[in-house]
């Protein structure tokens, strides 16, 4: 399983790895053609989208100002209802009120329904070295967990697999099933995966889900699904236990209706999911169905450290993946590369927070800074500003590479003294111009293997601009006296 | 005040690639200001406007190059660069290094008050409508992300293309798509890069356009790096050169395979 593992430091290796997967590539196509374009479409078929992520925007805002006030509110309410809060500091912590729920019951099954926050905590590895058997729900989760891997989108998890792959996972793992069954197409491979995980929901002890909203005014927390997955894994067990981080909180259910009108839009582009499941509390009396026991933990796992510093608006991410559909760095490399749970813009600048900008330090740099992870991000949030306060956290620690460092310190210097560094153009343009020749571009230049391995250099003039202008505005002045 | 019923007082800041690499862009920039009734200066104290710094985390000596430029510039009535970036910079980015003193953040903000992107600058503030140039062939134009995103830029330089004699524009697949510059991007994660400016240079071979133009220096030296490399036939331009009617020079790169 590599859940646990942090490759994050190879980011450079992973992505060339990345670059040459032909499979890899072909699916990361479907990425870039397949969520822009309904995106766009289910935007631009609101007029008040934008309005609403302002709207959206503000309530988060709003929230985080106060979230330790929405946290007791929220504790209240679930209290009040007859469930139990649990916070966890740690990933460690979370990891091990889990296991307690799980021991006090004997569980040996528990079913889950997609959740970042499990990926984020290594959950399911944690539970399978307990002895506790975790099963994901989600049909992409349920892929990559048979196939040992993490997830590379965090909305479509399997999005790197082929269908082909898929088919192979399913006769390995599904070994009791007769060997010459068809599973050539998706529907096929639907069906077998539904008729296996609906067995399982009716064995699980304890169903496990993550939460899209906590609402602090009814104690509620609020799932979206689109397979309806969510649903079973928390009505069917005995036990229903949300993981969540603190600032899933909002204060009340219109303010969580506000925000998910612009979630499922930036997500796959649908006007809503197709299910959004509330849920308040365990069983009461009248209920026809629901859990003996509700349980919530909330993470925070570094998150309140980023509070009153310059990376709090990434608390704002309500995990749409708008961002990195819409990244050209994540539409090369796909989310395996960025070597940790969060990919993309996102988790360019969450994963720094989460696991030390020492061990993530590529992230915040594999950027172009082009900027359309923010010109749609529902919640607004600056991701290139934030990118680039985790480079200056890591310049003021020195952690860049030296030959980075004394590279723009040389340059630097130059940069500030004008007189100089035109003296210094003047001495090193022809020089680039002669070996530039006839044909206007070089194929090869010292120091400058990154730009010409893959592309010609454009030679400049002899002379630069400054110069030619001065001798330029020497003659028009002359030509007029 | 000063200026009232004269021509607008533009400094014209030539952006450091410009400056090293492209020099017909500096004075295609001149032309098309003159044209439109400005008296343009170029100042000699200016270098670049602080970017490599600035994206690799170095904050101090990005805000002792914003303080240069600043005191070079700041007595213009306008600021005008022939980059969506580095206007970009100077306008959106400088005033928030100053935030903890508020004598330069002053000087900042009246500062970016005045910066503007070239094409932007003739049709939005000098309301130009049309240019006397003449280019015969068709040509396709990139969208820089930093013009794009940060000062709006798109339907301004299509705007004034049009007006060329001659010429026929003909939209690339993603004309809004990053391509793979990124500044120092492009040779710390060269790979990466690569990758994308491959996506971008074929988009733009798919269009058989003779020239592509931009108004970014940066990703112009990307793409025609790459077209070149691919020996492609379309050739490259800045956008100012084609507006300004001077592209007698050779293209960015040199010619393009016939």
């Amino acid at each position: 399983m590599t859940q646990h593992t942090i490759t994050s430091p190879a980011f450079k290796e992973n992505a060339r790895a990345a670059l040459n997967n032909t499979q890899l590539q072909r699916a990361l196509g479907n990425v870039e053609q397949g969520f822009i374009a309904k995106r766009s479409l289910a935007a631009d078929a609101l007029p008040e989208f934008d309005a609403l992520r302002d709207n959206a925007r503000d309530i988060k805002n709003h929230s985080l100002e106060h979230l330790d006030l929405y946290l007791e509110a929220y504790e209240a309410k679930v209290i009040e209802t007859g469930g139990h809060v649990h916070w966890a500091q740690t990933a460690e912590d979370a990891r091990g009120i889990v296991l307690d729920i799980c021991r006090k019951v004997d569980a040996k099954i528990v079913t889950k329904s997609k959740s970042m926050i499990t990926e984020e905590i290594g959950l399911n590895d944690f539970l399978e070295k307990s002895g506790i058997a975790p099963i994901e729900t989600d049909l992409g989760e349920y892929i990559i967990q048979l196939r040992g891997e993490a997830p590379s989108h965090i909305i479509a998890p399997a999005v790197h697999v082929n269908k082909d792959e898929v088919e192979e996972a399913f006769r390995k793992a599904h070994d009791y099933l007769p060997g010459n069954r068809e599973l050539e197409e998706p529907e096929q491979l639907l069906d077998e995966a539904r008729r296996v995980l609906r067995a399982k929901y009716f064995e699980a002890d304890i169903g496990i889900t993550g939460a899209n909203f906590l609402v602090a005014e009814t104690g509620t927390s609020i799932v979206v699904t689109n397979e309806g997955n969510a649903d079973l894994t928390q009505t069917l067990p005995r036990i229903h236990v949300v993981i969540a981080s603190i600032e899933k909180i909002v204060p009340t259910l219109e303010d969580s209706a506000q925000i998910l009108r612009v979630l499922a839009r930036s997500a796959t582009g649908q006007e809503s999911s197709v299910y959004t499941t509330f849920s308040t509390g365990p069983r009461r009396p009248d209920d026809p169905d629901g859990p003996d026991q509700y349980h919530v933990i909330l993470l925070d796992n570094g998150r309140s450290a980023m509070l009153g510093t310059e990376f709090q608006e990434m608390l704002r991410c309500i995990r749409c993946g708008a961002c990195m559909n819409h990244c050209p760095v994540y539409h090369a490399v796909g989310g395996h590369a960025y070597g940790w749970v969060y990919p993309g813009p996102m988790g360019a600048v969450l994963t720094p927070s989460l696991i030390g900008v020492d061990k993530s330090g590529h992230l915040p740099n594999a950027s172009t800074f082009c900027g359309r992870c923010e010109s749609v991000c529902p919640m607004r949030i600056p991701l290139p500003k934030m990118m680039r306060h985790w480079r200056e956290r890591e310049f003021e620690r020195g952690l860049n590479p030296a030959t980075a460092r004394y590279g723009l310190k040389f340059w630097a210097y130059f940069a500030k003294r004008p007189r100089l560094y035109h003296f210094a153009a003047a001495f090193g343009l022809p020089l680039l111009a002669f070996f530039g020749g006839r044909k206007r571009r070089l194929r090869k230049l010292p120091f400058a293997g990154g730009w010409t391995r893959h592309r010609d250099l454009p030679a400049p003039q002899t002379k630069s601009f400054l110069q030619q202008w001065q001798k330029h505005e020497a003659r028009r002045r002359g030509g007029r006296t | 005040m000063e200026s009232s019923g004269k021509n607008p007082r533009v400094g014209l800041f030539v952006t450091c690639l410009v400056d090293l690499f492209r020099p017909a862009v500096g004075f295609a920039s001149v032309r098309l200001l003159e044209d439109a009734g400005c008296d343009v200066s170029v100042p000699m104290a200016q270098t670049c406007c602080g970017q490599p710094a600035y994206n690799s985390g170095d904050r101090a000596d990005t805000r002792a190059i914003a303080e240069e430029v600043i005191k070079s510039f700041e007595d213009f009535d306008y600021i005008v660069a022939p980059s969506g970036s580095c206007a970009g910079m100077l306008k959106k980015h400088y005033p928030s290094l100053f935030l903890d003193d508020p004598v330069w953040h002053k000087r900042s903000v009246a500062f970016s008050a005045k910066v503007h992107e070239l094409t932007s600058f003739l049709t939005d503030v000098l309301s130009v409508s049309s240019v006397s140039a003449k280019f015969n062939g068709s040509v396709t134009y990139h969208d820089s992300c930093s013009g794009l995103r940060e000062l709006g830029i798109q339907g301004q330089p299509r705007k004034l293309l049009s007006t060329v004699e001659g010429l026929e524009m003909t939209e690339m697949k993603d004309p809004d798509v990053c391509c793979g510059f990124g500044g120092t991007f492009c040779v710390k994660y060269s790979d990466i890069s690569n990758a994308i400016v491959e996506k971008k240079a074929a988009n733009v071979e798919n269009t058989a356009a003779d020239l592509l133009l931009a108004g970014d220096l940066g990703c112009l030296m990307n793409i025609a790096g790459k077209l070149r490399r691919q020996k492609a036939k379309t050739e490259v331009r800045h956008v100012a050169e084609v507006l300004a009617g001077m592209t007698n020079s050779p293209p960015i790169g040199g010619r393009g395979k016939s």
